[in-house]
Order: structure tokens, then sequence, then C-alpha cells
């Protein structure tokens, strides 16, 4: 039943994209599809949270075959409880963004170019995460980058748009490729494409590393894990905002979840090594991420290195969990699992929501760069608002939601010292070091996000007449800053409902914690760690009330406004305030030499001279500088050469064919 | 329970009420190092008192969040030191949050900080924040891992289960132990923006970071702000008194008795810290402001090696 619902839903979507192709051109097409879109995420969330059987519970799966895609193969699709919580992920944040569109869109100058493409990249995204053998998986794989790209590509007409559509089309078709010949290696030698086949299919140990790699590589991409990552930053922030929050927010999680069903469902049991692996990528990733968040100062530039950061410390979960798996620890394992699809969840609702925030500061100034906004929280008051809830959820405070999966990964980790592997019990600790910088480096980062953007002073006339923006959009982010707060104060029930999904891959959960008392998660035992952000709130709440009391009886009431005193040289230029590149100098100067070859020359004109002074700043990125360009040069250099073989004569061309025809023959000859 | 709530209330309120003298101590020890009379160690109360009465004078630029962080800041603060055991261990909501929840409630402290001194858009206010953030981001992963040396140590992220611990004979002497010790102290120095990191006596300095980010409060902000930094002091000291010098400690229910003789040692030890940070203040000078990122490095990889040790053998 809830399978058949949410197979409902989802051709409910591809409905809605045909719908939208006459409906654009009418005033009232953009309601109609975002609205029917929004039901269809309803459904099918509905579907996945309260589904008998299967749902969030632990459960059997269930499972359809549907008489589509290649003949008397059908397509295969299962609800397990794994697809599920992804389910639940991929369709609050549709939901939303739908909702948060009906609004936004209305500013979209080419809504033919985004309302076809949109419903079909929400059903793409849901079709992955049901697929049930390689055929369905890769087909959707491929319809959610395609429908995606279409999206990033709706201003075709930006500089920056077209390269960066370029990028994410080469490193898409690439990330399909080798997730193509990941599968080619599961189903092994009788070609089993359906699941169920790839995991009665045993494998030899080097082939299934030769996967891991491969998925690595496909999935990792997607996600964009370190140094795959390049395109993401292009991609994200070209796309309308709302696309943006799902692209950030929701794709890299399917790509996540493309790593978790190959790696702990079909590949079999993992080798050692592999956690290894995992965890280098996850530090690195996290730390990188952030830094080179910190060096931006386009908005959603900013937020889409963030979710390089956070797909770092998902990934950092993921491989602690497989590092349980392998030493046969699987406590430890669910731990650790539950950890990282509990920051998946609280990603996908941060994130969308704070680009959901910068979608509407788009719409009042239409500017995304920070250098031209400030004081933007006197003019929006509650998108400010809002805004800060994301940021503080995204910097790990408590007790906010980002604090709460941040907490679970930590205590992964400190369980990890029981691993016997000598390789780990040297890495873990490093890994531990690397998230907890990423986390402090984060804080840094959204207080200058959020310093910037909304406080201070207007640095522009746009900034300066901004106005808040439509009840759709306020009303999509106040409910998503409520989940994130009500995530962190109640993180039981959200562990609680991963249960179903540790059972299945690690088979083991986390204790029950819905009956503990006070609500508080404890997830080994009470005197080992414990933390209750419900019980942190109503201390900070009901502290907070009484100083306010005490303040209001005995202090003075007295305020008088006046100038900013500013040692007493106010300056009114708003130029004079700090901006995004000022706030991240120290930072620049602590890590920036390292990491990005940062380089300040300055250049003082000779006293009495009335040339300006100035100051040039050189970053560098090493990635896109020492991989991504030989590379492209190198491929540029092959095609160049065999652009030669179009231009011969046909006496040439018989040679070539006779050639390679001996060829083939005489390599045939002697592999016999 | 509502002898537990009278217990924890009370703790509430002892920190609340030694944090000016904790700070006055400091000043006039000092002022006596350094051969000057030095006000009373009274005098911070005046002083909250005075700014309490005082008009506030705000910013045209400032916004509703410059009003509201003095007192975020404050409770941040106050809620994550009655969660440190000071005089008993097992107080009624010690457990709600470990040593990894007090860290990050101190983080949401400076958050909100670092944005009210972004908030009126002033160039002093902005090179407060930023350099808060930078030390910040080398000194919470600092403390971090030497979170993470004890309770890979103690085997819990609790502070009382680590008082316990460290109160049990078979602690003995041990490296990491060491290792943490320092990382401590360095990343208490540094947040509470003492010499040689910050100098919390100057005004009008370039290096300033602390008084540079709270440059335009007045009044009753002023003395939330000023509370709240009296009481972080007290909250480190505490901290480092409950994990190194647990002895005196009361467990939770041992009676009234127990419980004096718990909040006279904890004053002792106060004391104590409070000589011992005057004695090391008056005999370092100030570093660069871009120097500091090292000695908070320093800090975090002594961090990183208590843990490494402690990952290869637990009896190191």
């Amino acid at each position: 039943m809830a399978l058949d619902l949410i197979i409902g839903g989802i051709f409910a979507l591809f409905t809605g994209a045909l719908v939208a192709i006459p409906a654009c051109r009418h005033s009232l097409g953009r309601p109609v599809v975002y609205g029917l879109t929004a039901a269809a995420c309803g459904v099918i969330l509905t579907a996945a949270v309260l589904g008998p059987g299967a749902g969030l519970g632990p459960g059997a799966a269930m499972e359809r075959t549907l008489p589509l895609g290649i003949p008397w193969v059908g397509a295969h699709l299962r609800l397990d409880a794994l697809a599920a919580f992804f389910l639940v992920v991929i369709n609050l944040c549709g939901a939303a963004a739908s909702l948060y569109a009906i609004g936004y869109g209305r500013h979209e100058t080419l809504p033919g170019r985004v309302l076809p493409f949109f419903p079909v990249f929400l059903a793409a995204m849901n079709l992955v995460v049901l697929a049930d053998d390689a055929f369905v998986f890769l087909f959707a794989w491929e319809l959610m980058s395609l429908s995606s790209w279409a999206l990033v590509m709706v201003h075709h007409r930006e500089e920056e748009t077209g390269q960066a559509g370029y990028v994410y089309l080469v490193m898409a078709g690439f990330g399909t490729l080798c997730l193509l010949l990941a599968f080619g290696l599961l189903a092994g030698s009788d070609g089993g494409y359906v699941f169920d086949a790839i995991r009665a299919e045993t494998l030899a140990g080097w082939e299934r590393s030769l996967v891991l790699v491969l998925v690595l590589l496909g999935a990792g991409s997607k996600a964009g894990i370190v140094p795959l990552h390049v395109w993401l930053p292009l991609a994200h922030p070209a796309a309308p905002s709302h696309v943006s929050a799902l692209m950030s927010g929701v794709m890299t999680k399917v790509a996540v979840y493309g790593l978790i069903r190959i790696v702990f469902d079909l590949a079999g049991p993992p080798a050692s090594w592999w956690s290894v692996v995992i965890l280098v990528i996850g530090g690195v990733t996290a730390v990188l991420g952030v830094l080179y968040a910190l060096m931006q100062h386009d908005l959603k530039r900013l937020l889409a290195y963030h979710t390089v950061e956070n797909i770092g410390i998902i990934y950092i979960g993921l491989g602690l969990a497989l590092a349980f798996q392998a030493n046969d620890m699987p406590a430890g394992a669910a731990l650790a699992l539950t950890a990282a699809l509990f920051h998946v969840l609280n990603h996908s609702l941060f994130k969308s929501l704070l680009f959901f925030g910068t979608g509407a500061v788009l719409t009042a100034t239409g500017e995304r760069d920070m250098e031209h906004l400030g004081g933007l929280i006197h003019r929006m008051p509650v998108t400010a608002s809002t805004f800060l809830v994301g940021c503080a959820a995204i910097s790990a405070l408590p007790p906010l939601n980002g604090f709460a999966s941040e907490w679970l990964t930590f205590q992964a980790i400190l369980i990890s010292p029981n691993l016997p592997h000598w390789g780990l019990k040297f890495l873990v600790p490093a890994v531990g070091a690397a998230l907890a910088l990423a986390a402090a480096l984060a804080a840094a980062c959204f207080v200058k996000a959020f310093g910037i953007t909304f406080l201070g002073r207007p640095r522009s006339p746009a900034a300066a007449m901004a106005d808040e923006v439509d009840g759709f959009s306020l009303g999509t982010m106040i409910a998503l800053a409520l989940l994130c707060v009500l995530a962190g104060v109640l993180p039981g029930l959200v562990v609680d409902g991963l249960s179903g999904v540790a059972v299945e891959l690690t088979g083991s959960r986390l204790p029950a914690q819905a009956s503990l008392p006070w609500l508080s998660l404890i997830p080994i035992s009470p005197a080992r760690s414990s933390y209750n952000g419900l019980i942190l709130l109503v201390f900070i709440t009901f502290t907070s009330t009484i100083i306010a009391t005490v303040v209001k009886r005995f202090a003075s009431s007295a305020l008088r406004r006046s100038a900013a005193w500013d040692c007493g040289f106010p300056d009114q230029s708003p130029a004079t305030q700090y901006t995004a590149q000022s706030f991240a100098q120290p930072i620049r100067r602590v890590f920036g030499r390292a990491v990005f070859g940062a380089a300040e020359t300055v250049e003082m004109p000779e006293p009495g001279s009335l040339a300006p002074a100035r100051l040039h700043m050189r970053l560098r990125d090493r990635i896109w500088e020492y991989l991504f360009l030989p590379v492209a040069a190198a491929v540029e250099a092959a095609a160049g050469r065999a652009n030669a073989i179009q231009f011969l004569t046909v006496r040439s061309y018989l040679t070539l064919v006779f050639a390679v025809v001996v060829l083939l023959l005489s390599g045939l000859a002697l592999w016999r | 329970m509502i002898g537990d709530v009278l217990v924890q209330g009370v703790e509430m309120l002892l920190v609340l009420l030694v944090a000016p003298l904790m700070t006055g101590l400091v000043r006039s020890v000092k002022a006596r190092l350094l051969r000057r009379q030095g006000p009373s160690p009274l005098q911070p109360y005046r002083d909250l008192w005075r700014l309490l009465r005082k008009e506030v004078v705000l910013a045209e630029s400032a916004s509703w969040l410059f009003r509201v962080a003095p007192y975020v800041v404050f409770t941040a603060i106050w809620v994550g030191a009655s969660l440190i055991p000071t005089f008993a261990t097992g107080l009624l909501f010690n457990w709600s949050a470990d040593m990894i929840a007090i860290v990050a409630l101190l983080g949401t402290a400076r958050f909100f900080l670092a944005l009210a001194g972004l908030d009126v858009g002033t160039s002093f206010g902005g090179i407060g924040s930023s350099r808060e953030m930078m030390i910040a981001s080398v000194a919470e992963p600092a403390m971090l891992m030497a979170v993470f040396t004890l309770s890979l140590l103690a085997g819990s992220t609790a502070l009382s289960s680590v008082a316990h611990f460290m109160l049990t004979a078979h602690v003995g002497l041990r490296i990491s132990l060491g290792l943490v010790a320092v990382a401590l102290l360095i990343v208490s120095i540094a947040e509470n923006a003492r010499i040689p990191v910050d100098n919390p006596a100057t005004h009008l300095e370039l290096t300033m970071v602390h008084e540079a980010m709270v440059l335009e409060y007045s009044g009753r902000h002023l003395a939330m702000i000023e509370a709240a930094a009296f009481l972080k002091l007290v909250l480190y000291a505490s901290l480092l008194a409950c994990i190194f010098l647990p002895w005196g400690l009361a467990a939770a229910g041992d009676g009234p008795f127990a419980y004096l003789i718990g909040i006279g040692t904890y004053l002792l030890k106060l004391v104590l810290a409070a000589i011992l940070l005057a004695v090391f203040e008056t005999s370092i000078a100030k570093m660069r402001v871009f120097r500091v990122p090292q000695f908070l490095g320093a800090a975090l990889m002594l961090g990183l090696l208590g843990t490494l040790l402690l990952f290869v053998s637990r009896s190191l």
C-alpha cells in the first residue's frame, strides 16, 4: 500500500512536468505546478513515514515490479527502511522547496525553463532511492543529473552559468560512467542486474575493492568529496535558489544514499582498509570544504562549499561505521551510521533553509555578493531571524540539531580505541581533530555570512532599500527553522526513527530513546555520556527569563540612541566597515598559505605621491590547477591529435580500416 | 527532588556570586605584585552595580540582535558554569550536558558576541569579531581534543564521571594527563582573553580582541557582558579544578556537611587559581596577535598527542 502510494506520487510528479509545458505560459501555471509537486511530495512523505510494514520502523521490505523499461525484465522497485529514510529527506525538502517556489518563482524571468524540469528532478531523486535493479538506478541517476543540469542552465546567457553547466555535465557524465562500471562488476559474469541477484553474487576481493573505488568516484563526485567537488560550487549557485536548495540539501544526500546502498548493502562484507579510505576522504573534505567556504564572498557559493564540508562530516560517520563493521562491532557501527544519517537529515534541513534565505535576499536586493549587502536585519526581520537559526544550527551550536548529530559522531569516535586495526588507531584521532577544526571554522564562517549580510550598515543602495519577501517564502523558512529546533531538542525521536535503518544495515541499533526519562539522548550507557537538548533549552529559557526580570526590576531602563562610539572617531561611510574579505583575513593568514598558497603584496606609493595604495591578494585553487587543468589539457591535446583523422583521403581510410582488421584478427589469434 | 533542585540552585547562585570576586582578586593580586595599591577585590561588584544604574547609549545602526546578545551570552555561560560540578558531583542537571556540550555552549556565547561586534558596523567591532573567531578556530578544537583525551581515560564524557575517575587511586602519573593539563591551561588563558593572548586591561590598542568586540556596549548591556566575562573565568577555573583537583567534591546526596566542605574547598581552589593566574600574567609579556595561533596550535597538538597516546595504549 505504502509503496503503491509512493509510485503514484512519482507518477504525479511526472504528470506535473507534462502539465507544466503548456501551463508555464499562463500566470496560474506556477502555483498550479508547484502546488502539485508539493502535494505529491507530501503524499510520498506521509507514505514513507506512516506506511504499514515499511516506513521507518524495522519491518519487511515491500517490492514491486512494474512492466516498464527493458522488455521482459521490467522495473524493480523496493521500499526498505533505508529507502524510506531517504524518501523522507527528499520529500520533506521537496515539499518545502515547492511551497517556497510558489512565492519565490514569481520573480523568475524564464519560468518555461524551470517549471517542466523541477518535477522531473524531484521524481528522479525519488526513483533513485526506490530502484531495486541497476537499470532503474542508473536511469534515474542520469535523469536526476540531466534535469538538474537543465535547471542549472536556466539563465544560460550569463557567462558563469555556461562554464558551470559545462563542468557539471562533464563531471556528471564521468560519475555515471564510474557507477555503470561498478554495477557491471557487481553483477558478475551472469549479468544479474536485479539487486537481489547482486546480493547473492560473491565477488573476489579485488573486484569488490575496485567497486569501492568506482563508487567513490561515481557517487562521491556527485556528493562533492574533495578533490571531485569542483563542479559543485559552480553549479549549485547558478540555479534558481529553490533548486540550489534541492541540489545542495538533497541531491548530495541521494549521492550519499548511492554510496550506502552499494557499500553497506550490495558489495558484501567490507575489507578493513575501506574505512581508512573513506575516513581520510571525509576528514580532508570537511576541513578543506570549510576553508574554501571561508574565502568566499558570494553567499550562494559559500553555502555550496559548506555542503562539501558537511558531506565530509557524513563521510566520517560512514567511514567509522564501516570500520566497526569490518571489525565485527555492530553496536559501534549502528552508532556511527545513525550519526551520519542524522546529519544527512539535519544538513538537508538547515541547508535548504539557508538557501531559501539567500533566495529571499536575492529577491529583495538582486545581490548575492556579501560585499554589497549589510544591515538587512532592519529591513527583513523574519528572513534574518530564520537565517540566524540556520546559521546557528549549521555551526553545531546547542540546543539545535547540527550539534546533536555532531555530538553523536564524537561519541562514535570516542569508542573507537577498541578497534584492533593499527592504521585506524592513528587515523581516527586525526579525523576527530579534523572534525573539531571543521566545526570551529564553520562557526567562524557563519558569523561572517550572517554578520556581513544582515548586520552592520547597508553597503549598497539596493541593500538599504530591501523589503521583506512574500508570505509563502517566509512561511517555508519559519517551518524549516522550527524543524531545526525540534530535531535539536528531541534528538531521541530521530534516533529511534533511524533504528530500522541501523538494524537493516548493521544488525544492531542504539538503545530505545523515546522511553528514557526527560527525553534525553543516551547512545551507549548513562555513565558514559548523555545529552539533553530539551533540558538545555528549558534551562536556557528559564535562566534568561530570570535575568531579564532581575535586570528589568533593578537596572535603569533608560535608553538613548546616538551615533556609534567607535573610539571617538566614527566614520559615516559604510565602506569603513569590516567586509567579508577582511573578516576572513586572520584565518586566511593562519591557514591560507599552506592550503591556498595565499599571498598578499602591498603597493605603497612614495610619500607625496598621489597614486593610490593597493593591496593585492592572490589565492590559488591547487586542486583545480594541478588536477583538473592538466587532465583537461591532456584531453584537449588528444582530441587535437585525433582531429587529423577526420581529414584523410579515401585511400588512407581504407588502409586504416585494413590495418585495424589485421590488428584485431591477430590479437584474437594470439589470445586464443 | 526538592533537595536536588535546591542544591542545583545554590550551585548556580554560588558561581554567580563568586564570579566578580575572583576577577577582583586577580586584579588586586596583580596590583600588589606590581607594587601598586590597587582597588579592593570587591570593586567588580561596585562596577556592575554602577553599570546597571546607568542609561544605555545605543548606536543608531544597532539592531535587536545587539540588545539581545548580552543576555544570550550571559545565559549560555551561566548555564555552562552551572553544569560543571563545582562543589558536588551528580547535581540535578549535570547529566544533561557533557563536556562536549559545555564546549559547544561556550561556542554559542562566542557566536553571539562576535555577531554583536559586527552589528553596529564599526571597524573596531569587526576587528574584534574576526580575531576572536580566528582564535576560537584553533582554541575550540584544542579544547575538544583535551576533552577527548579525558573521556578516553575516564571512559565517559560526563564531567562527574571524570571527576570520580580522577579521585580513584589507580590514575597515577600519566603522560597524557600532563599534556592535557598544559593544553587546557593554554586554552583557558586564550578563551578568557588574558595575557599573553589578549590584555583585559587595555582599551584602544590594536592588539585588543575581546574589548574591541564589546566597545559599543554601555549601561546594563555592558554589565551583562562584564558579568559573563567574570563567569567565564570562574567556569574555566572550576573546570580545571574539577578535573585536576577533584578533592573535596561532595557526591550527590551526601548531606549538608559534605556540601559545606565541598563549598569551602571549592572557594580555596578558586583563590589558588586567581593567585596563580595573577602571578603568571605579571611574569609574561603580551604576544603579537599572529603569534597566538602558534601558541594555540601547540595546545591543539598536545591534545591530539594525548588522544593518540591513549588510542595506542590505555596505560599512557
